[in-house]
């Protein structure tokens, strides 16, 4: 318990400069047009490569498992035009109904 | 908001089974405010990892915040410690909820959508530890699944044009290419460089 609380103390000063660094340091300025055309595509790349680690990875190690499943659900549930809500628990109910098998 | 609150119940329930209380999930909720590196410390700590082992892993994962940070910062006003400030209420979905056009982010946009979010965030872990009692593993109702569904709804509404279609797609390969072979974290980080891929296409 004594490590959570380490973690938990450190993660927040750790948290607070790593947000912090990009608005100190280029807030309020103007960047090259070139550089706002990569910084438009960073969101897609960002969040692509999220969803691939988080339904991919176990720690370092690439596996196939039921979250896969799930993944493949909500995006037929996005694909039919779901509501968020109904795209995360289709996601869940899927991975849960696969696990069990 | 409610998504936010079922993955932040989640992590509720996943901290409370591998002992951590009720105290402490809330309070890193709170103060942290971070989801990956939160999952990611309690992966660490969870499977008997050592706390510089936790703290690393968290720190590549919320390394990310950097790029995000680079991202939106050209567009915060006022004095440096402001802009540190408004930079904390930076999250992965702000780089969709505080859009507002041609790479450009609202402040006033950003902390509004952070806002409830947060407020999900912290009372969806108190839910999630005080119901994990009665959950004894979280696994079995899928709720690892929730954490890829909430982004793939995120990029999903990323994907406008030929060149965010080919960036999240070299993006994926590079992740998953990374997986196996770079310590946590570096795959997201390092799936940036294909904003160049994308950039290439648009010409």
């Amino acid at each position: 318990m004594r490590d959570v609380w380490i973690a938990i103390g450190v993660m927040t000063v750790i948290s607070f400069a790593i947000k912090a660094v990009g608005p100190v340091a280029l807030g309020g300025r103007e960047l090259p047009p070139a550089a706002e055309r990569l910084i438009v595509l960073m969101p897609a790349a960002l969040l692509s490569a999220l969803v691939m680690v988080q339904t991919f990875a176990h720690s370092r190690d690439l596996v196939l498992d039921a979250r896969a499943a799930g993944l493949v659900a909500a995006i037929v549930a996005l694909a039919l035009r779901a509501s968020v809500l109904v795209v995360l628990l289709t996601a869940a109910v899927v991975t849960a109904g696969v696990r069990a098998l | 908001m409610l998504p936010t609150f079922l993955i932040g119940a989640s992590f509720g329930v996943t901290a409370s089974t591998v002992g951590w209380g009720v105290v402490a999930p809330v309070v890193m909720s709170a103060i942290v405010f971070s989801v990956a590196a939160q999952f990611a410390t309690l992966a660490v700590l969870g499977a008997g990892g050592s706390v510089v082992t936790a703290i690393i892993a968290a720190t590549l994962i919320a390394g990310r915040f950097l790029a995000i940070g680079v991202a939106i910062g050209p567009s915060m006003r006022g004095g440096a410690r402001q802009r540190a400030l408004e930079g904390q209420g930076v999250v992965d979905a702000s780089l969709v909820l505080a859009k507002t056009g041609e790479g450009r982010y609202g402040v006033k946009r950003l902390l509004g959508s952070t806002a409830p979010q947060y407020l999900g965030w912290t009372t969806g872990t108190l839910a999630g530890v005080l119901a994990g009692e009665r959950i004894p593993d979280p696994q079995k109702l899928g709720l690892d699944a929730l954490f890829p569904a909430f982004f793939l709804v995120l990029v999903a509404s990323e994907l406008t044009d030929r060149a965010s279609k080919v960036t999240a797609a070299v993006a994926a390969l590079i992740a998953v290419a990374l997986i196996p072979v770079t310590p946590p974290g570096i795959p997201v980080i390092a799936s940036c460089l294909a904003v160049l891929a994308g950039r290439v296409v648009a010409r």
